[in-house]
């Protein structure tokens, strides 16, 4: 067992565990940041998207070796000043981007990651980069409509991908 | 729709019309989700989230047996059982049966005991941590004496429930029939797939009771099996809902399992055991949709009416009877779909199988029968040369009409309603026509071996289907009756407005809308009214969360609370309830009403001839799906589905669209990929990698229309929401597949295999009912022997017969031109 020193959600920590562990379970039962969802343990559904280094990944398959000098970003680091709602969270709150809203930490956590790298209000490009993080709840509808609105706009669909052209191809 | 949170005067009656819109966009008056903040932050807390100090893991020792006797559980003595609790049979305290319709399941096999279905709980084990915990689990040897199993529901002899639902005379229809089309369909099991796995936390009381924490739907059903397991009195089982992330019906039944395991466990090692489930104890144990075959046989004229419907529903209930007789009746009920026939025989039985039970989900029979029901119209429409569109316009029920219970259908009936505007949004027509010149074009250009509809052009087949539904709203028959449900409003000492119920949120906003609906009624802000937590020491029961009867039955409930707390408050300080209510609490202390559920006026059910209003309204829901079909991989692409839902009326749009969005993708998915394989009873694909559900790029365009046709006898003319656009995804999904291939699926889901055996014209890859395991000794997935012997004399008709259903259409007597293949393309 050795030490492992990153920071989470800017907060620099330092963790005595075996190099193996799951970051997922460091975060959940090492450093009581219960906001990270497990839903499958094999990197399937997202629930437990955090951010390393800005990168979507699912803490579930990630050792905390791996981590070692990394900045880790996770949900409850989201609001500004650890306080209320950012525009992400408020833009779900307010088209019904979640509902049960246990695959919604993970989802923000993709979609942050998403926005920080430019991402448009692009249907496609949207519904891309949430691909890995499964919702049972909404039909991800207004998931998509959330992330576009805090991208600047309501989900944009381009002319070829219409509902009257059925001959396209799929995606 | 009128801001309830604003608006000074209570609800009163429903003046929408039948049929009124309301915009498919949110409108800007609804509050905000009232727990949405937590959700968002990571502050709210799921039963796995809770700290409990001291608390040890729970583990389930499962069976790997189907069906057996249990001879023996050996404890390996090499290993230190001082340092775990070991739960058996023997330490259960009270009856040894999991509550619920029949006392058939019980809470571990004990010794001697017939194991009778795969993953069944034997043992149970607690110890201070993982590592020790699966030391132990390592320790545990299960010595069983195989018996002969059963997996096909057809040959089962063990029949958990069957009824007959009979009007007019179906004999003499059929023989005056213009055309008579059979069809045989069938679907396999479907998981729930909540995010978060089911999960229960207990925590033993000084009174020697147990309080459990936990993800569930119905804390009072979880009570109910404590009292009985473990003989508890009232207080001393006591149950709270945590933060619960996704049920879907699959959070209905099964807890009281885990809440009684994690309780036995908590009892004997006298501190707080955690039950967590992973996804693949979670899938490979706990209940799944019922797998169904259907078989119809309709009478039709020349014009598409139909005369005479003989349906016979078989229901795979798995090894226990759990929820199956009220899941087959309403089944049953919804079997013929939502269309005038005056003469109509529907049997329906549920048998037994050994297979891990199957239980509650979203929508509860009806998606199985209505998929059955909408696609075999889709088939005669197409025998007939008619729209799909013009043979519901000719049957669907309209107000006056009678269904097979001798339920006379009075007001909020929308199914014409719902029908025209999705064929309208959802441009069905015109891309219909569009998806028929195509299927022309592809039919003259030559086919390329072994991908019969392939053209070097054209690979690509796209097509649109169309689907109409009914869901009877609330419980089956006298079950709201009987059930008696309480829901409570209380001002408290300090001037706080609680709303008590039983009710759970799991995702549906239970905790929006009921506040939303009190605080109409009281004429006071949405903020002012609280919700108090669910937990068995302190609210009524005010029923299970279940069958979408919250927003309508619980909802009418709270708010004749509501009208009563305010007549009395109004009544003695002569002011407004919102002007006076604080004061008028600080000075004569707390009030409280308690509203018990009364039957709706003119709704009446008998249960013993099964004969009345089966469901005292009926949602009514269409849908539109377009699909590209990929003729070289068999891949399906659902593109964009218009789905209209007729929910009674609509009080809060942005949960309600929600809720038809994601009830849309699970039956998309149910229709497309969803889809359990069984070897000797078990699930072979029991985890997240293998068991697939739908991704946001596999999800289509979902528009969701709300319409609004109030029920009348509801104070608020609610009629629910959570299991309408269940029913109709399916049925469209496979419409568009015809659309576009010239070929009917009829066994879902449309699996690539399935959809490359329908195009070539052969039997699908493994043939196996829904449901039914194929044995160990099998030839293989090509052999036909096993499953198509169970079939009977009626598997000529069977899906698995070389062109599928639609040679049904073709061997019958009588059957006009265009049941061939290739007519009418």
């Amino acid at each position: 067992m050795s030490a492992y020193r990153f920071t989470v959600n800017a907060v620099p920590v330092e963790v005595a565990v075996p190099g193996m562990r799951r970051l997922l379970d460091v975060l959940r039962e090492d450093l009581a940041l219960t906001g990270t969802k497990e839903g499958c343990g094999e990197g399937e559904c997202g629930a437990c998207t955090v951010l390393l280094d800005g990168i979507p990944v699912d803490s579930c398959l990630v050792p905390v070796c791996q981590v070692e000098g990394a900045a880790i970003s996770t949900v409850e680091g989201l609001a500004p000043d650890g306080q209320g709602l950012g525009p992400l969270q408020a833009a779900f709150l307010e088209t019904g981007g979640a509902q049960c809203g246990i695959c919604t930490p993970g989802m923000l956590m993709a979609a942050r990651a998403y926005l920080d790298a430019g991402g448009s209000p692009d249907d496609d490009a949207i519904r891309e980069a949430i691909a890995g993080n499964l919702c049972r709840c909404t039909g991800y509808t207004k998931i998509i409509e959330a992330i576009a609105r805090a991208a600047g706009g309501g989900p944009t669909r381009s002319a070829a991908d219409a509902p009257d052209t059925p001959g396209g191809t799929s995606r | 729709m009128p801001d309830l949170t604003t608006r000074s005067e209570p609800p009163g009656a429903i003046v929408i019309d039948p049929g009124t819109i309301a915009p498919g966009r949110a409108r800007a008056a609804a509050p905000l989700r009232r727990e949405g903040p937590a959700k968002l932050t990571g502050a709210a807390k799921y039963a796995d989230d809770l700290v409990f100090p001291g608390a040890w893991f729970g583990a389930t020792i499962r069976s790997t047996d189907a069906h057996a006797r249990l001879a023996a559980l050996d404890l390996d003595p090499a290993f230190d059982w001082a340092s775990v609790v070991v739960v058996t049979a023997a330490d259960i305290p009270g009856e040894n049966i999991v509550s619920s319709i029949k006392s058939d399941q019980p809470i571990l096999v004990p010794l001697g005991g017939e194991i009778r279905h795969h993953a069944e709980p034997l043992l149970l084990l607690a110890a201070p941590d993982k590592a020790t915990l699966r030391a132990a689990r390592g320790a545990v040897r299960v010595r069983t004496e195989p018996l002969p199993p059963v997996f096909d529901p057809l040959a089962s002899e063990h029949v958990f429930a069957a009824y007959e639902l009979l009007a007019g005379d179906v004999d003499a229809a059929f023989a005056a029939a213009d055309l008579i089309l059979e069809g045989e369909y069938r679907v396999g099991h479907q998981e729930q797939l909540y995010i978060e796995n089911n999960a229960i936390i207990a925590v033993p009381s000084d009174d020697g009771g147990v309080t459990v924490h936990g993800s569930l739907q119905c804390p009072y059903y979880v009570h109910a099996a404590l009292k009985r397991g473990l003989a508890m009195d009232d207080r001393q089982a006591r149950v709270v809902q945590a933060e619960t992330g996704g049920g879907f019906g699959g959070k209905e039944e099964y807890p009281s399992v885990i809440a009684l395991h994690a309780a036995l466990l908590a009892g004997k090692a006298g501190r707080p055991v955690r039950m967590i489930y992973d996804r693949h104890e979670d899938i490979a144990a706990t209940t799944k949709r019922h797998p169904a075959i259907v078989r119809h046989r309709t009478g039709v004229t020349h014009d598409g009416r139909l005369v005479a419907q003989d349906i016979e529903v078989v229901m795979d209930g798995g090894a226990y009877c759990t929820l199956t007789p009220v899941v087959l009746s309403r089944g049953a009920i919804h079997a013929g779909g939502p269309y005038r026939c005056p003469n109509v025989r529907i049997r329906a039985r549920a048998t037994r199988t050994n297979t891990p039970p199957n239980g509650a989900f979203r929508g509860f029979g009806a998606p199985q029968t209505e998929f059955a029901a909408e696609t075999h119209l889709n088939r005669i429409a197409e025998a007939l040369d008619l729209s799909p569109l013009e043979i519901r316009r000719r049957n669907v029920y309209v107000p006056g009409d009678t269904t097979p219970t001798g339920q006379v259908l009075r007001d909020s009936v929308a199914g014409q309603e719902v029908l025209e505007r999705a064929a309208e949004a959802g441009e069905f027509e015109r891309l219909r026509g569009r998806s028929a010149a195509a299927r022309a074009g592809r039919a003259g250009s030559g086919a390329i071996p072994g991908s019969p509809l392939r053209t070097g052009r054209d690979r690509v087949a796209s097509g649109v289907g169309l689907a109409l539904a009914w869901h009877g709203a609330g419980f089956t028959g006298s079950g709201e009756v009987k059930l008696a449900s309480v829901a409570s409003l209380e001002l408290t000492a300090d001037g706080r407005i609680d709303i008590l119920v039983a009710s759970t949120e799991m995702g549906q906003g239970t905790k929006t809308i009921l506040p939303q609906l009190v605080a109409g009624a009281l004429g006071v802000p949405y903020e002012a009214v609280h919700i108090a937590a669910q937990d068995t020491a302190y609210v009524p029961d005010s029923g299970p969360t279940v069958a979408s009867r919250t927003a309508m039955v619980v909802g009418g409930l709270l708010i004749g609370a509501a009208r009563r707390l305010r007549e009395q408050v109004e009544g003695a300080t002569g002011g407004t309830f919102a002007g006076t209510y604080r004061d008028h609490a600080r000075t004569h202390g707390a009030l409280r009403v308690d509203q018990r559920f009364e039957p709706y006026p003119g709704v009446g059910f008998d249960d013993a001839t099964y004969r009345g209003d089966a469901y005292p309204a009926f949602g009514w829901a269409a849908c539109v799906a377009s699909v590209d079909v990929d003729l070289d991989t068999g891949e399906v692409h659902v593109r964009d589905v218009v789905a209209v839902d007729d929910v009674g009326r609509v009080i809060h749009p942005i949960l309600a669209e929600g809720q038809v969005e994601g009830g849309t993708l699970q039956a998309v998915g149910y229709a497309t990929i969803e889809e359990i394989k069984l070897r000797d009873g078990r699930y072979l694909n029991d985890r997240l990698a293998t068991y697939v559900i739908p991704t946001a790029l596999d999800a289509p365009r979902i528009t969701a229309i709300l319409v609004e046709a109030p029920f009348a006898a509801a104070p608020h003319g609610a009629k629910g929401v959570g299991e309408l656009p269940m029913d109709v995804g399916a049925p469209a999904v496979i419409a568009a597949i015809a659309d576009a291939t010239g070929s009917w699926i009829a066994d879902l889901p449309a699996s690539p295999e399935r959809i490359l055996a329908a195009l070539a014209g052969v039997p699908a890859v493994a043939p196996l009912p829904p449901g039914a395991s194929e044995p160990a000794t099998a030839a293989g997935p090509d052999s036909a022997a096993g499953p198509d012997s169970a079939a009977g004399p009626d598997s000529a008709v069977g899906p698995r017969s070389s062109a599928g259903p639609r040679s049904a259409a073709a061997a019958e007597p009588g059957a006009t031109p265009g049941t061939s293949p290739e007519a009418g393309r």
